[in-house]
């Protein structure tokens, strides 16, 4: 049986598909591009928490009337400061600020929405995701954060990577490690407001984290995880988007569902990896990725 | 900008106080002269203030009080670490980490090996020739999990060396080595001092570096004495030091 191309590009007759397509690519790139740096921090919560704290700015802005964006970003920034802050000046590690910080801004939001005179638009949407309601200010919006994005992420990749590794010598040869972090936080939040209409906040931090640790998972090499991660996460967007078409579910889910997919398949790939390295010192049967150096020896 | 008084020192601690709890000290009036091409270990139990007193000298603290002063530099922060390669203690990295010994090394030049992401031509042919000559050319597209300890500890001190410092301030860089590693170590710092470089080390290890060294500062909060190891690590004074009855 041939294969039916035109059923196969169906969806591409439509502007609105082809518009939702282009901006979830540039999500899931944008998202595995950051995810990398977010979870090699070990802050993989940050996504999730960010996502949530910017509904409460998405909430205000809507209820005071100004631009949903406008709204957004100013509490997104001001979250990533006020958790860098309460990182920096107390004994407070990241993960508690984190939680406090973004969860009371959700909180603020829900709040505002069941007691506030004006109803909430696109209340569902900002939760769960509408892609196939992106309109045109939302692309180049999203366009150009992913511009920004890649830009910061291009010239600051040496610093972010000391920074990352060994915060305290980074701090030592001259990396303003307080102005890396903060910048790092404000990239977060506008990426995180760009996705929320898209893929909702409630789903976003898979998004962000599943390409970054399956590319992980995959290779040891920093620049590979990198390639890697944008690849998996443009995959997931376009497989998650495209399917949604033809099973008639909601795009940011499904999206979500194809970024956890691709985690299982990384788990399995890195699993059969480790088979392959497996080998016997004695009768001890033993794995591990290294080669054995000149002073590299041990014991069982 | 104030200098130092003897041109002879290239590190100068004036009564220097510190700590992380008010009233509570972990440096309490230390004075303390580094002479330009000296070679000094910190000796101290757990405790005694060896590494925040490495962190005060490298500028991670403000002392409460007192002050410390490079020789023809001023504390400015671009000026100082310039002169000085500092490595951290390595209990706290991470080694599944996803960098190559050469990524590794590079971080001590990021601000010298050009403004794109990768490590530019000269950095690399840098990087590359330090390796080799510590020992660990093999091993600079290694993931550094893939190291012995002792290569791991010649990695770091390679990314303290990489943009030619003056002075190399090392926090136990031999702990958790094995006899031989600790003496090829040594021997890499003495060599490392014979071309010029001041080197200071903290260690909590008497007869495997500390008697190695040619000069002893046994620390406890304050400076209990210094001196050559023959004369310092006296019984009295490493009671003192290690706070035995």
């Amino acid at each position: 049986m041939l294969l039916n191309t035109d059923f196969l590009f169906q969806p591409f007759h439509y502007e609105f598909f082809t518009r939702a397509i282009v901006v979830s690519i540039l999500i899931g790139g944008t998202c595995g591009l950051l995810g990398v740096y977010i979870v090699l921090r070990g802050m993989s919560y940050i996504g999730h928490g960010m996502s949530h704290a910017v509904f409460g700015g998405a909430v205000i802005s809507n209820i005071i009337g100004i631009n949903f964006y406008i709204g957004a970003a100013i509490w997104g920034i001001l979250s990533g400061l006020l958790i860098t802050e309460i990182n920096k000046r107390y004994k407070i590690k990241a993960d508690a600020a984190i939680g406090v910080v973004t969860t009371a801004g959700f909180a603020i939001g829900v709040f505002l929405m069941n007691t506030g005179q004006t109803p909430l638009k696109n209340f569902e949407a900002l939760l769960f995701g509408n892609i196939l309601a992106v309109t045109d200010l939302d692309f180049i919006f999203i366009l150009i954060v992913s511009i920004i994005t890649i830009i910061f992420i291009f010239f600051f990749q040496k610093r972010l990577l000391f920074t990352i590794f060994d915060s305290e010598t980074a701090k030592v040869y001259g990396v303003n490690i307080y102005r890396i972090e903060l910048l790092f936080s404000i990239i977060l939040a506008i990426v995180v407001i760009a996705a929320m209409n898209s893929i909702g906040v409630t789903l976003l931090a898979v998004a962000i984290i599943a390409p970054a640790i399956s590319a992980r998972l995959i290779t040891n090499n920093f620049f590979k995880i990198i390639i890697l991660s944008c690849i998996i996460g443009i995959i997931d967007a376009f497989l998650g988007m495209y399917s949604s078409f033809y099973i008639d579910s909601p795009s940011g889910a499904t999206i979500v569902l194809f970024g956890a997919s691709s985690f299982i398949i990384a788990i399995v790939y890195s699993h059969l990896k480790k088979l392959q390295h497996m080998h016997f010192h004695g009768e001890k049967k033993h794995s591990h990725l290294h080669t054995h150096s000149e002073e590299h020896r041990h014991e069982h | 900008m104030e200098n130092m008084e003897s041109p002879e020192n290239i590190i100068r601690l004036k009564n220097v106080l510190f700590g992380y709890h008010y009233h509570l000290p972990v440096i309490d009036g230390v004075t303390l002269n580094i002479p330009k091409g000296g070679f000094i270990g910190l000796l101290g139990p757990s405790g005694s203030g060896k590494s925040t007193l490495l962190k005060l000298i490298v500028g991670l603290h403000k002392p409460w009080e007192g002050e410390i002063l490079f020789a023809k530099h001023n504390n400015d922060k671009d000026q100082k670490f310039s002169i000085i390669g500092y490595s951290p203690q390595v209990e706290g990295i991470d080694w599944d980490f996803p960098v190559t010994v050469r990524e590794l090394i590079s971080m001590g030049v990021w601000n010298q090996s050009g403004v794109f992401p990768w490590i530019n031509k000269t950095s690399r042919i840098e990087i590359d020739n330090l390796a080799d000559e510590l020992g660990i050319g093999g091993y600079v597209d290694r993931q550094i999990k893939e190291l012995s300890g002792g290569e791991q500890k010649r990695v770091f001190l390679a990314r303290a060396l990489i943009h030619n410092p003056k002075i190399l301030i090392l926090d136990e860089p031999t702990a958790g080595l094995d006899n031989a590693n600790k003496d090829n170590f040594l021997k890499i710092l003495t060599d490392l001092n014979s071309r010029g470089i001041t080197i200071i080390l903290t260690t909590h290890d008497i007869d495997g570096v500390a008697k190695k060294l040619p000069w002893i500062v046994c620390l406890n909060k304050t400076i209990i004495s210094q001196g050559i190891p023959n004369s310092t690590l006296s019984e009295n004074i490493l009671y003192r030091t290690y706070d035995l009855k």
